[in-house]
Parts: C-alpha cells; structure tokens; sequence
C-alpha cells in the first residue's frame, strides 16, 4: 500500500515524534508506514485521516501485490 | 490521541516492563532456590523442597501475566514484530526440541539431551529473531 504520509507530515512541519504522539504508536511504526513497509490497522488511518483533515483514500492507495 | 494519552500510554509501558522484569528475575531467582535448596540449605526437607517448587510455580503464572499484560499494551508493529518472532521461535523449539531428543533416544549423540540446553537455545533464538525483526521494520 502507498501513502502519502511523509509528503503530510513535511506540510504540516510535524516531526515522526510528534504524529506518533497524535496517533498513539511509537515512532518507528510511523517510519515503517512511511516508507510502506507496514500497512497501518483501520483505527490508526483513521486517526491519521482525522488529524490531517483528509479521507483514508486521500492518504492511502491500495495496489495489488 | 492526545498528548497527555500518549504520555500515560508510555508510563503505562514502563510500569509494565519494569513488572515483567521485576517477575522474571524473581522466577529465576526461586527457581536456582528450589534447584539447589534441598541439598545446599534444607537438607532434602520434604516440605520446604514441596513449598519453594509451589513459590516458583506461582510465580511462574505470575511472570506469565506480566509478560501478557506488556504484549498487549505494545503498538500494533510491535505486536506483529514479537508475534512473528514467537511463531518462529515456538517451531524451532519443536523441532529443534524434538530432533534433539531424538538424538539422545538413538544414541547418536554420548551426552542426555537435557531441558535447560533447549531453554537456553529458545531463549537465544527469540532474541536473535526478535532483532533482525525489529530492523526489517525500521
């Protein structure tokens, strides 16, 4: 799955703390969704759609393996 | 979440570690005095040998729920990370555990195969997996 959560995150001027703060994860779980290496829980997008103000599909694009 | 949350949620998990080692080094520590007890310091006492293994036992259950209450109270990554490494660390036990075993019923191998040398490579192998795990992630 892609996301563009880094590009966000930049926007945003929030640091990889400062989301898992908001999130309630640690900071490496937010590194490893930046760089697709693990597919947040629905209860996490959530969040981070909420906190970003944008729908999960706006986030998150799902591609086949 | 906010930030007070994410802070009680760090506490949370501190508490809970210092917990789970505050069992484990009590386990271990009942467990060398049911070991060595009888012979070192009660003389094979029938009662006080029956009284430290049930000490060790219930602390044993103890440690158990430590280590439950810390894996749940771990993030969602974290969770995947040590359940990956326990699936793979209980099948090596298996059969690694049984192979070395079988080596002793056929005598393949001059020494007996015993359970503190299988604890030994289930602990080291958890460890081992956990950490390639943990950087596969990061």
């Amino acid at each position: 799955m892609k996301n563009r959560l880094k590009v966000l995150r930049a926007e945003n001027n929030y640091t990889q703390e400062d989301l898992a703060e908001y999130i309630g994860v640690s900071r490496q779980t937010i590194n490893a969704i930046e760089k697709g290496k693990f597919d947040p829980s629905l209860p996490t997008a959530f969040r981070i759609s909420k906190l970003f103000k944008l729908s999960i599909e706006d986030i998150f694009q799902f591609e086949e393996n | 979440m906010s930030n007070l949350n994410y802070l009680k949620m760090k506490k949370e998990r501190r508490k809970n570690l210092t917990q789970l080692a505050a069992w484990t080094w009590s386990w271990v520590a009942t467990l060398a005095i049911a070991t060595f007890g009888p012979k070192f310091i009660w003389d094979d006492h029938i009662l006080l040998t029956v009284l430290a293994v049930t000490v060790n036992f219930t602390n044993g259950i103890l440690m158990i729920i430590a280590n439950r209450k810390f894996f749940n109270n771990l993030d969602e990554l974290e969770r995947k990370i040590h359940l990956e490494s326990l699936a793979l660390t209980l099948g090596l036990a298996v059969v690694v555990g049984l192979t070395y075993s079988l080596l002793d019923v056929t005598d393949l191998i001059t020494f007996d195969a015993e359970i503190s040398n299988l604890v030994m490579f289930i602990g080291l192998a958890y460890g081992i997996i956990l950490t390639v795990n943990t950087r596969r992630y990061s």
